[in-house]
């Protein structure tokens, strides 16, 4: 079987700030993480891989530095890893990058592609279906568990709102998938001291077959008109009070909007 | 010169403090409180192959080099210095004593076992009467026919009861003193080799440390370390590669107690400002955090040195000694900027009080890294 | 393309078991202005299975129009049955503007069909509005609602987005309103079905739903264990509230996911929102500002809660919750 992964490199979302003046992400001091829902999404690859036997492959899009998160699915078990990086890709929205991403995958052999739900840095969650639609594969998102059931087929469970489904799917199909599903192993040390002396393939446009005019900013159907740090509301009253006093405003207050 | 970490090692510290973050911390107050093995998280660390790291992958090691292993004890000691020391005995007095003294066949039995976790690896030198001046040996092997049979005690001997495989240093000729020191492998297996008391520590508390008791206990003549007779010279050895993981848990704890120092600092007001904000704190802090980065570029230099081949006996007794005094140092005065909850066990800190101590003690205590640097001052 | 051919703004109209879903009347409440300020009309696509019934409710929360979609390989949502029923007739009526809830639906069913239709998606939108050149404008956080950005989609229609539920609100209900109700069949090439339902399974069943609460009692890091959210919970049972969390106390399996609020949780906008402890990341914030009245009890005079709160109190809610619950307890009994 061949899994072909789609990973990200993201900033830690959790430590980000913004430059009040330029409305910029401030990354300096930022680290740079494997996507978690993707982690997620390798981790199911490489578990797929010991019950069954895979070749896992990761792909990411991003900048040269980006090699970093293939060197570390390199640690986790994964076989080979490809970057597509160029000045080709750059600006790309979910559309762009979901044809980039397809247009690799129709170069390599693949049974099942994984991604992860989505990414921290957008919270999208539309980069794998889209490339689902334009490999003209079944797609399942918001996978939690996934049982492989030999032949072309799976059974997934999907996470919905209020429970979950259970899904048999006929192959190759594309999953997307929760971090919550699957708990990533950490690197193994073996793994890590081997993963800088492996070859990561470095792709560019030239290595896939997609219209130029699909890539990139060009392929963007969507474009940012303008980012701003989020309004909040002004400030109501705060105050300081000895708790009797404290409860008394609570209740006044909560009279005046009728909530009591 | 660079003083960078490699791509590498950058990557495994990491891993390493996420491991330690999220499977180390959470559990370190109960394993200081219940005195309690971690006996979950070795195995884990084992498969991982932390167990390992500077072991050669043809040895079943990860191939990894001494400078990712004392990033591994610092990281795990910076959350549960029990942790910390249970990795540093087990790779740099058991491992890589085999490694570095054993024989080919040696190495093939034991290195990969240890290397992977599934056996944990101890050290026994010190005895009742034989502490920092280790020519006072009283372990006594004796030669019969293809084996030695080993009459004695140790104490204070870190992953005791916990080991598998223990190198232990035994006088096999007393007339020779330091020269009549040989070290064997022992099994724990072995009859006639058993375990005794177990100390009830001030710190490290989940790591086992205990005595162990030698009765006629025969030991094959394959299972000699090194040669006749050239016991103290592998002991000196192991213990020189010992320190730098020693210095290496230290470092860890003084960077713990700096973290929960800083975080507690900008938390808690006084007066109406956070304590952060006093100046009192930040030159304090400063201070302490340029000895924790002096400490970390001796402990990483030496190891560096092992790494190359080079001499690094001085350079470990540095490490060591630097390290050890500022995690005392920096532990005490995380205490005292936590105020009364520093005295408390809602806060980590105390512990960390605790576990630092013993790392200006054990492996050879401070006098001894002194003798050491000392030694070499004058050697000339 | 031209632009001028593409006309309305269309609402997938989401239905579960055949229960249209509340995010749907939302998107009708937003679809309605925005329709007016373009002077277009509001569309409810209703795919489903012997639901027509239901599209006069469509109606009455603001379409002026509903097609509806009626197949049996439409009972269930299923990715490739509702992409080909819905991309067949946007094809059909050409829509300018198509919004989708940001359900684990629609964030399924929305990229499958930009991807089709070759046009741009915008997700999770919190505010949308019309330009003076008529386009679309989507407002949405990003890099963990640290930041927010607004998107355009000019050179491609339709301009589809999808809208988290609980951040839009609903026009009135006015079952007299008039409106078409049309059908629409799409023909299914069921070669491309791959994926097969097996079994739906509710979990939540007979559980509370914050985003439906009138008002939150929300207990974050300061409330700190079990016994802290039992005085939430007796407050709450004195008022008629439901009590909610911060992400700190899930992650500390204090509280369960379903009754998380905040950016990775629940969107909620109750008549309420007592935050109880929370010190107000702008995570949590991104879920729950938009409440109508917030009052923030906190330690730290300096939590950022207190940004967003209408009445701030600095002080321990240990002490002051179960005060307030006794207070309130004899003064409801009283009347």
């Amino acid at each position: 079987m061949n899994i072909v992964v789609c990973v990200k490199q993201v900033p830690d979302t959790t430590v980000v700030k913004i430059d009040p003046v330029k409305n910029t992400l401030i990354r300096e001091g930022v680290p740079s993480i494997m996507n978690p829902d993707d982690k997620g999404g390798l981790e199911l690859a490489l578990q797929l891989k010991e019950k069954c036997g895979a070749n896992v492959t990761v792909i990411t899009m991003g900048p040269p530095q980006a090699d970093l998160v293939l060197r570390e699915a390199f640690a986790m078990g994964a076989d080979r890893a490809i970057l597509l990086t160029s000045r080709a890709f750059a600006g790309a929205d979910t559309l762009a990058t979901s044809n980039a991403l397809a247009g690799a995958m129709r170069a390599i052999p693949y049974d099942l592609i994984i991604t992860g739900r989505q990414a921290i840095d957008g919270d999208t969650a539309q980069v794998g279906p889209e490339m689902a639609e334009h490999l003209h594969l079944p797609q399942v998102s918001y996978v939690v568990d996934c049982e492989y059931k030999g032949g072309n087929n799976y059974r997934v469970k999907k996470e919905t709102e209020d429970g979950y489904e259970i899904l048999d799917v006929e192959g190759p199909a594309v999953f997307t998938v929760l971090a919550s599903g699957y708990k990533a192993r950490y690197m193994n040390v073996r793994g890590i001291v081997e993963a800088f002396e492996r070859e990561v393939e470095i792709w560019t446009e030239q290595n896939i077959d997609v219209d130029a005019s699909k890539l990139g900013l060009k392929g963007s159907p969507t474009k940012v008109k303008q980012a701003f740090p989020k309004q909040t509301k002004a400030a109501g009253q705060v105050y300081e009070l000895e708790p009797e006093q404290a409860v008394d405003v609570i209740i006044t207050r909560m009279k005046e909007k009728f909530l009591i | 010169m660079d003083f960078e970490l490699t791509k590498s090692q950058k990557l495994f510290q990491q891993m390493i403090r996420e491991f330690a973050e999220k499977e180390v911390k959470p559990i370190a107050a109960e394993v200081d409180e219940e005195e309690k093995f971690p006996t979950e998280n070795v195995k884990k660390l084992g498969k991982l192959g932390v167990m390992g790291i500077p072991t050669p992958k043809n040895y079943g090691g990860a191939g990894g080099d001494h400078v990712m292993y004392t990033i591994a004890v610092e990281e795990l000691s910076r959350v549960c210095a029990t942790t910390g020391v249970i990795v540093s005995a087990h790779t740099s007095l058991c491992e890589d004593a085999i490694l570095d003294n054993g024989t080919e066949e040696q190495k093939q039995k034991y290195l990969p076992k240890l290397a992977s976790g599934e056996w944990i690896g101890a050290f026994g030198l010190t005895e009742p009467n034989a502490g920092t001046d280790a020519s006072a040996q009283q372990t006594m092997a004796v030669e019969d026919g293809d084996d030695y049979i080993l009459n004695g005690t140790k104490i204070f001997i870190t992953n005791a009861g916990e080991a598998d495989v223990y190198v232990i240093a035994t006088m096999t000729d007393k007339s020779k003193g330091n020269k009549g020191i040989t070290t064997f492998i022992v099994e724990a297996t072995t009859p006639g080799f058993s375990i005794g008391k177990k100390e009830h520590k001030m710190g490290i508390r989940g790591s086992a440390t205990c005595e162990l008791i030698f009765e006629n206990c025969r030991v094959p003549k394959a299972n000699m370390l090194g040669k006749l007779g050239g016991g103290f010279a592998v002991a000196m050895k192991t213990l020189d590669g010992g320190r730098i993981g020693i210095a290496a848990q230290a470092l860890g704890i003084a960077q713990g107690a700096m973290d929960e120092t800083v975080k507690y600092c900008k938390e808690r007001k006084q007066f109406g400002k956070s304590l952060s904000q006093f100046q009192n704190t930040q030159f304090q802090l400063a201070d302490l955090q340029t000895k924790i980065e002096a400490a970390r570029y001796l402990v990483r230099a030496a190891a560096w040195k092992k790494d190359q081949g080079m001499p690094f006996s001085a350079d470990a007794a540095m490490a060591k000694l630097f390290a050890a005094e500022t995690a005392m140092e920096m532990t005490t005065k995380a205490v005292q900027f936590h105020g009364g909850y520093g005295y408390t066990r809602e806060y980590p800190v105390e512990r960390m009080m605790r576990d630092a101590k013993i790392t200006e003690i054990y492996e050879g205590t401070s006098e001894v890294q002194r003798m050491v640097i000392a030694g070499k001052l004058f050697k000339k | 393309m031209n632009k001028s051919d593409y006309k309305g703004v269309y609402v997938f109209a989401e239905q579960r078991d055949g229960k249209i879903q509340s995010v749907a009347l939302e998107l009708l409440g937003k679809a309605r202005v925005l329709a007016d300020k373009l002077g277009e009309e509001v569309v409810a696509f209703f795919p489903g299975y012997k639901n027509t019934e239901s599209a006069k409710e469509l109606v009455a929360w603001g379409a002026d129009k509903v097609v509806v979609m009626d197949a049996p390989e439409l009972e269930h949502y299923l990715t490739e049955q509702y992409s080909q029923a819905m991309s067949q007739a946007i094809d059909k009526y050409k829509p300018s503007i198509v919004l989708l809830g940001a359900t684990t639906i629609g964030r399924d069913l929305g990229p499958r069909l930009a991807s089709r239709l070759g046009t741009g998606l915008t997700a999770d939108c919190t505010a949308l509005d019309i330009s003076e050149e008529r386009e679309l404008l989507m407002t949405r956080p990003a890099f963990g609602g640290n930041l927010m950005a607004t998107i355009m989609c000019t050179e491609h229609r339709p301009q589809m987005s999808t809208v988290r539920p609980g951040v839009m609100q609903k026009g009135t209900r006015d079952e007299n309103r008039k409106g078409e109700i049309e059908n629409f069949a799409p023909v299914f090439d069921a070669s491309k079905f791959k994926v097969k339902l097996v079994e739906s399974v509710k979990e939540n069943k007979g559980k509370v739903d914050i985003t439906e609460a009138k008002i939150l009692v929300s207990g974050g890091r300061g409330v700190g264990n079990p016994e802290g959210f039992a005085k939430l919970q007796a407050l709450a049972d004195v008022i008629g509230a439901q009590v909610s969390s911060s992400r700190a106390m899930v992650d500390a399996g204090v509280m369960p996911h379903e009754v998380q609020v905040g950016q990775t949780g629940k969107t909620v906008r109750p008549a309420l929102y007592m935050a109880c402890g929370i010190s107000g990341a702008i995570q949590h914030l991104a879920g729950m500002e938009e409440s109508d009245f917030i009052i923030a009890i906190n330690k730290d005079k300096f939590a950022p809660i207190f940004g967003v709160a209408d009445v701030g109190i600095v002080g321990d809610v240990h002490k002051i919750i179960p005060m307030l619950t006794e207070k309130l307890s004899k003064m409801i009994v009283k009347k």
